[in-house]
């Protein structure tokens, strides 16, 4: 038995065999082809290529479209270096003359080239080597075909395994087979831990080195709720898992009758329970669990499932999905919200090139740059709106100039909508997140310019404590307990208060039972959680009395430091309601 | 060259790029080395830094043609309309 620690990123236990999805190093199966062969496998390798070319240019396309020109020039090189013609008269004379199976030739000639750019001893030139280590591995997937097949074919439960798992390998994962992931890499709030959350599986990531300690088919526990990985358990923690997950799934049918009752506290305040949701299927989730509304309408997804932009109807159509389990309650829409980190893997290393992604061109600022994109996006949001309570939301809004900018362009989509008698609702709410420490600091400014708030505590925390989230070596630093995120929410909430403005918690705070009591003494009147903890939280409400709430926020504003907070809150929240707390 | 970072990914693709919309051989010489002008991986390998003198020489019908467009590169040190 062997236990490995990671992140905990989706609640739950999953026992299972383990599936080890092949890492990205090549194993080449023959070196050697008979001569008889070499024609074909002549063919092979050019088909090979051209596969490999057709892929390169599709991300330059998607990379120039959506980033702009000089991220696609990035792979007009990469295309270009696969397409020289001295590589692929190199790789070919070795496959004619030495018989040389085209994995074999590809891999020696690329090496041979990367070898050399790194014996120039130039520090820029030395990098250039890993495009051609990339080169070779495209190459290497396309000869091998390997294109995590293993993944589509699945016909018996397993947990996936695997140094990282891209958003849209996430999001297709079959939940039928799939009972739980781990992955080598990632942090607590990458898309892929989102993803996981949404799709409700139990996730551990970050967990270091540990594929070659797997085999595959051996028995795996993943204990989401722990951040562990057990491989190949003893009898007894086999045991005391199986007596977890049953009692896990007493409470999940013990909570579920709560669905019907209103979230309100024990003093009878009623408290708003909204739903945070990626995909529009989740929506049955929330309806089922009694959410009045969606909260945080995720659209990435939209974006990342395919590598072409949606279109408008696409759009539209996935909007009127959501709308019609919510026909009458708030629907809020977050506007494109591409982050460094959410982007399909193989753009991610272009964008992580650059120093700092998350204080880069993402999410509003792409879009503010990239208005055909931006507009398509609201046009749907428009007309999709006459079929419900649909209301805009603008994320990472960092000064008031972006915002006057984001809404004169919703003002532009507005009058093309008119001019071109399409029907659509005019009279669409709009608000923003607060989510950087300097729209937070200005809340009084913004309340005037917006319809409400929606504070996104996940980057809300990052950049107040300068803490990348998704990096191992620092995560620890990063809580919602920290008094200093604490104030600046407080702050918010004072603010939307004074101007009588709607504000809400959409980040992964709010879904956490612990931090209840403090913001609804913060004076907090609407949540809005994952799909997964509606019930739990809902649970939290309900056990609640106003005073008991404030009392517990004045308790911890007098606290100093994460850790003290953090488990105050915990502790109070076990005599409130113990079974909330693990 | 007059690249600060040397004649790196961006302007080799440039290179290429233009060599070849020509017909011609195109070969580009540092020192005693001689690269095909129409190869990145050549032109990569030939790691010219800022201020290597570069020799650029052209064979075929349309080698004036090429050899001014591709000075024309250098001398407006490969910048485009869009500055990355």
């Amino acid at each position: 038995m062997e236990v490995r620690r990671g992140i905990a990123v989706a609640p739950g236990v999953a026992i299972g065999p383990a599936l080890v999805l092949g890492s990205e190093d090549f194993r080449i199966p023959q070196r050697f082809v008979r001569v008889d062969a070499v024609e074909t496998e002549l063919a092979r390798f050019r088909t090979s290529l051209e596969a490999a070319v057709a892929e390169i240019a599709g991300h330059e396309e998607l990379a120039a479209a959506r980033l702009g020109k000089q991220y696609g020039a990035i792979f007009a090189a990469h295309r270009q270096l696969a397409q020289d013609p001295k590589l692929v008269k190199d790789i070919e004379e070795l496959i004619r003359q030495k018989c040389y199976s085209p994995e074999f030739a590809s891999s020696r000639v690329l090496r041979k080239y990367a070898k050399s750019l790194q014996n120039l001893g130039d520090r820029y030139f030395a990098e250039r080597a890993n495009d051609l280590f990339d080169l070779e591995k495209r190459i290497l997937r396309h000869l091998l075909g390997e294109r995590r097949e293993e993944l589509t074919q699945l016909t018996a439960p397993v947990l996936v395994l695997a140094h990282n798992l891209t958003p849209s390998e996430t999001a297709n994962l079959d939940t039928k087979f799939v009972l739980g992931f781990a992955t080598e890499v990632g942090g607590k709030s990458s898309h892929t831990a989102i993803l996981a959350g949404a799709l409700e599986l139990p996730a551990v990531v970050g967990v270091g080195s540990f594929l070659s300690d797997v085999s595959g088919g051996e028995p795996i526990i993943i204990d989401g709720n722990q951040g562990t990985v057990i491989i190949d358990p003893d009898e007894e923690t086999l045991g005391s898992y199986r007596d977890a997950e049953r009692k896990i799934r007493t409470a999940a049918i013990r909570l579920s009758s709560l669905g019907p009752l209103r979230a309100e506290t024990r003093d009878g305040v009623p408290i708003h329970i909204y739903g945070n949701i990626e995909f529009p299927n989740e929506v049955e989730h929330c309806a089922q669990r009694g959410a009045e509304g969606i909260g945080l309408y995720r659209t990435e997804f939209l974006y990342l499932e395919s590598e072409q932009e949606p279109t408008e109807q696409a759009q539209y159509d996935a909007y009127i999905q959501v709308l019609r389990a919510f026909p009458t309650g708030p629907v809020v829409i977050r506007t494109l919200d591409l982050g460094a980190e959410k982007f399909p893997h193989a753009m991610q290393e272009v964008i992580e090139a650059t120093p700092n992604p998350a204080l880069g061109l993402r999410s509003l600022r792409m879009t503010l740059h990239n208005l055909p994109l931006f507009k398509t996006q609201l046009r749907a949001i428009l007309r999709a709106a006459t079929a419900g309570d649909v209301r805009i939301m603008f994320p990472l809004v960092s000064t008031l100039l972006e915002l006057r900018q984001a809404k004169m362009i919703l003002g532009d989509v507005v009058e093309d909508l008119e001019e071109q008698k399409v029907e659509f609702n005019p009279k669409v709410k709009v608000g923003m997140m607060v989510e950087v420490p300097s729209a937070a600091l200005l809340a009084d400014e913004f309340a005037r310019e917006v319809d409400f708030f929606s504070i996104g505590t996940n980057d809300l925390i990052q950049y107040t404590l300068a803490v990348d989230r998704a990096n191992p070596a620092v995560a620890n630093l990063y809580s919602s307990a920290d008094p200093s995120v604490l104030r600046l929410i407080e702050g918010v909430v004072k603010a939307a208060e004074k101007y009588n403005l709607p504000v809400s918690v959409c980040g992964q705070m709010s879904s956490d039972p612990i931090y209840i009591p403090l913001l609804v003494g913060m004076g907090l009147r609407e949540l809005s959680v994952t799909p997964q903890s509606i019930l739990e939280v809902k649970q939290a409400v309900r056990s609640l009395t106003l005073a008991q709430s404030r009392e517990i926020l004045h308790h911890a504003r007098t606290l100093d430091v994460a850790r003290d907070v953090e488990n105050y809150l915990r502790g109070e929240m076990k005599k409130i309601s113990p079974d909330l707390v693990l | 060259m007059r690249l600060e970072n040397g004649l790196h990914l961006g302007p080799c693709s440039q290179i290429v790029q233009l060599a070849q919309k020509f017909n011609c051989d195109l070969s580009i010489r540092k020192g005693d080395r001689t690269v095909d002008g129409k190869s990145m991986l050549d032109l990569l390998t030939l790691a010219a830094e800022q201020s290597t003198v570069l020799a650029l020489e052209a064979r075929g019908a349309d080698a004036a043609e090429a050899l001014e467009a591709i000075a024309a590169l250098f001398d407006r040190n490969f910048a485009t309309d869009h500055p990355a």
